[in-house]
């Protein structure tokens, strides 16, 4: 049984909610293994994150050290190349930093690389079967990895349940003399804030959410019609802030904002995960797409089949008749 | 400035309903509409944006078929003066570190100061550019949101993190970037410019052009193989409203005043 270990982020000591996941994952893969967690970082937030993960996970590996007080991934990559024994399975969450970490340490660990992964079968030998989604969400895929000099493993955010994650009294392991000074090509320099504009799409109760089927820039006057007379706002997809068809700031998923709404239209999108991920708080979600079998309507409650161009206009058309008879 | 981008032709899920073919072990592909990977096409306008600036060529470069030359022609409308082709039978089911090795070796054939991929292919996994930036101990950067030239071979970039905020960081050249979509305004190609550069040579290399052997590349070496696709089955799914499209909207209306409250 090759040893597992989980690549722990946190921020300001928090842990992220992948620290449980990636434990529940590793229960996954063999039932009775005891997981190691790895964490970097520098100072009294590094205490913190400990003493957070030691609740946990049996053992925890610390490395500590100024030039991990901000992750970057080309240093991190290194640090991990120097403790993380040949053959072991390690876990990372597929975000950003993982993104950015975890295909080039597969490199330099010589081991497989599972991307994204949403569900695992228990370890069989040298055998790891695991699910996994290609185009959007759209299909998924079986794929069999071959574990025999190791694998680096991404999971997918929120999808491993943290409920059966059994507490734990870790014990910590000072790794970072074996670590010692490390320098990278690429140096960390500052984070700028997301833009804000005048509408908070995180405020609002009602928000109308158009993707790439909305198909033009003049067409997203439709959504603004709608949402206006439903006091709601206007959010969007990616694709529709990648054609500057609205400002970033309307953006909802993993790389805009995290949107808590009563009702979510979501009108001509797909339902990528990186668009789901945004959206929290269980609302009340209405799909409107002229595919059937888009992803989007296995997580909507209700579902609409229909081009929006001709939905939408309809549907503004009824809240104002509504109003009309509301205000008599 | 020396650029190569790695660009690979996939079916476009914007312009496909993606499905299972009968026998379930892959998706339909007889009706499928292929194009360039959407970050793709950006990192090449990138591409071309910096040479107009640093001076120097952009070239594109493909692991496929024949089929695939014509994204590469695309770009080549776009601005890119090489397209190569990598192309032999025995790189068929390659893993991501089977692309990542037949890159490499190309890279290795030419004499680059950057080297830019897509974050991620339609039907992959973010994983080719960080992997190749290992093989070559290149940095490497994924993400990537914007590219100034500094002087002394040096890049200052932004990275797309959480929630909308920015990384910026400084990185060596020669390196590695992986573009995100939206990072520029990729020009327009009609077929008119495609056909202006329908003549100009591709170069193909082979497996052994390219000094690899299939213990390196193809199914053999694959240490993670697809074994088939399967439509997900996620939560309960949703309540399908059949009426007409008047019928259905009023009924939207009303379930949006009772969940959400019309002010
Ligand atoms: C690292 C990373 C971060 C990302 N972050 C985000 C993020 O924060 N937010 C985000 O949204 N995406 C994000 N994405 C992109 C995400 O993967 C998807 O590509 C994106 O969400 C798709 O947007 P869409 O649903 O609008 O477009 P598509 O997937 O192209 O879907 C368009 C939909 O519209 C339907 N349609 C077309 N025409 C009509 C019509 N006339 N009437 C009705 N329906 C129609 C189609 O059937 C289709 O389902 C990210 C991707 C990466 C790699
Ligand atoms: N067959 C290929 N040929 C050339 N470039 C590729 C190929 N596959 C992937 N890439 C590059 O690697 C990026 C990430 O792909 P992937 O890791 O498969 O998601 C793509 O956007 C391309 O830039």
């Amino acid at each position: 049984m090759p040893r597992i270990f989980a690549y722990i982020a946190h921020k300001n000591g928090v842990l992220d909610d992948s620290a449980a996941e990636l434990a529940a994952a590793a229960k996954k893969i063999d039932r009775g293994t005891a997981v190691t967690a790895i964490i970097l970082g520098a100072g009294p937030a590094l205490d913190a994150a400990c003493t957070e993960a030691e609740r946990v996970y049996p053992e925890l590996w610390k490395v500590s050290g100024e030039s991990f007080s901000y992750p970057n991934a080309e240093l991190i990559r290194q640090a991990l190349m120097k403790i993380v024994p040949e053959g072991s399975i390690t876990l990372i969450a597929h975000d950003h930093f993982g993104i950015d970490l975890a295909p080039g340490l597969s490199i330099k660990l010589n081991a497989a690389f599972v991307p994204d992964v949403t569900s695992m079968q228990p370890l069989q030998a040298d055998s790891l079967q695991v699910v996994r989604q290609e185009f959007g969400g759209q299909v998924s895929a079986h794929v069999r990895c071959d574990v025999s000099s190791g694998a680096v493993i991404t999971i997918r955010p929120g999808a491993f349940n943290t409920g059966e994650v059994p507490a734990a009294a870790g014990k910590v392991v000072d790794k970072s003399a074996e670590v010692g000074m490390l320098s990278a090509g690429r140096r960390y320099l500052e984070t700028i804030a997301a833009e804000t504009s005048d509408v908070d799409i995180t405020k609002h109760a009602i928000l109308v959410s158009v993707g790439r089927g909305i198909q033009e820039k003049d067409n997203v006057a439709i959504a603004e019609e709608l949402a206006e007379s439903l006091g709601a706002a206007v959010s969007c997809s990616r694709p529709v802030v990648d054609a500057k068809w609205l400002q970033k700031s309307r953006q909802v998923g993993s790389s805009g904002k995290t949107v808590k709404p009563k009702v979510y239209l979501a009108c001509g999108i797909s339902g990528a995960f990186q668009h789901l991920a945004g959206i929290k708080g269980n609302p009340f979600i209405i799909a409107i797409n002229k595919n059937p079998k888009a992803p989007i309507f296995q997580v909507a409650d209700v579902g609409i089949v229909d081009d929006v161009l001709e939905f939408l206009p309809e549907l503004t058309s009824k809240v104002q008749e509504l109003r009309a008879v509301a205000a008599k | 400035m020396e650029i190569l981008v790695c660009v690979k032709r996939v079916p476009d899920t914007s312009e496909n309903e993606i499905e299972l073919n009968r026998a379930g072990n892959d998706i339909e592909r007889d009706e499928l509409v292929y194009s360039i990977n959407e970050p793709d096409n950006y990192a090449v306008e990138e591409a071309l944006q910096i040479a107009a600036k640093t001076g120097g060529k952009v070239s594109v470069v493909t692991v496929g078929t024949e089929e695939d030359e014509e994204v590469l022609r695309r770009e080549m409308a776009m601005g890119a003066t090489h397209g190569i082709l990598l192309a032999d039978l025995a790189f068929e089911g390659s893993d991501g570190r089977g692309i990542a090795s037949i890159l490499k070796a190309c890279v290795e054939k030419g004499s680059y100061d950057l080297i830019l991929t897509g974050v991620q292919a339609e039907d992959g996994a973010a994983q080719v550019g960080g992997m190749l930036a290992a093989m070559l101990d290149y940095p490497f950067a994924s993400l990537v949101t914007s590219i100034e030239v500094l002087a002394d071979k040096k890049l200052k970039i932004t990275r797309e993190i959480e929630g909308g905020n920015r990384e910026v960081s400084e990185i060596d050249l020669p390196c590695v970037l992986s573009i995100q979509t939206g990072i520029n305004e990729p020009r327009y190609v009609g077929m008119k410019g495609i056909r202006a550069v329908q003549s100009i040579p591709i170069a193909t290399y082979s497996g052994p052009d390219l000094g690899l052997n299939s213990a390196q590349v193809g199914t053999a070496a694959a240490k993670v193989t697809r074994l088939d696709y399967f439509v997900p089955v996620l939560g309960k799914g949703a309540r399908f409203l059949g009426g007409t499209r008047e019928e259905n909207a009023q009924e939207v209306v009303e379930l949006v005043a009772a969940k959400g409250g019309l002010k």
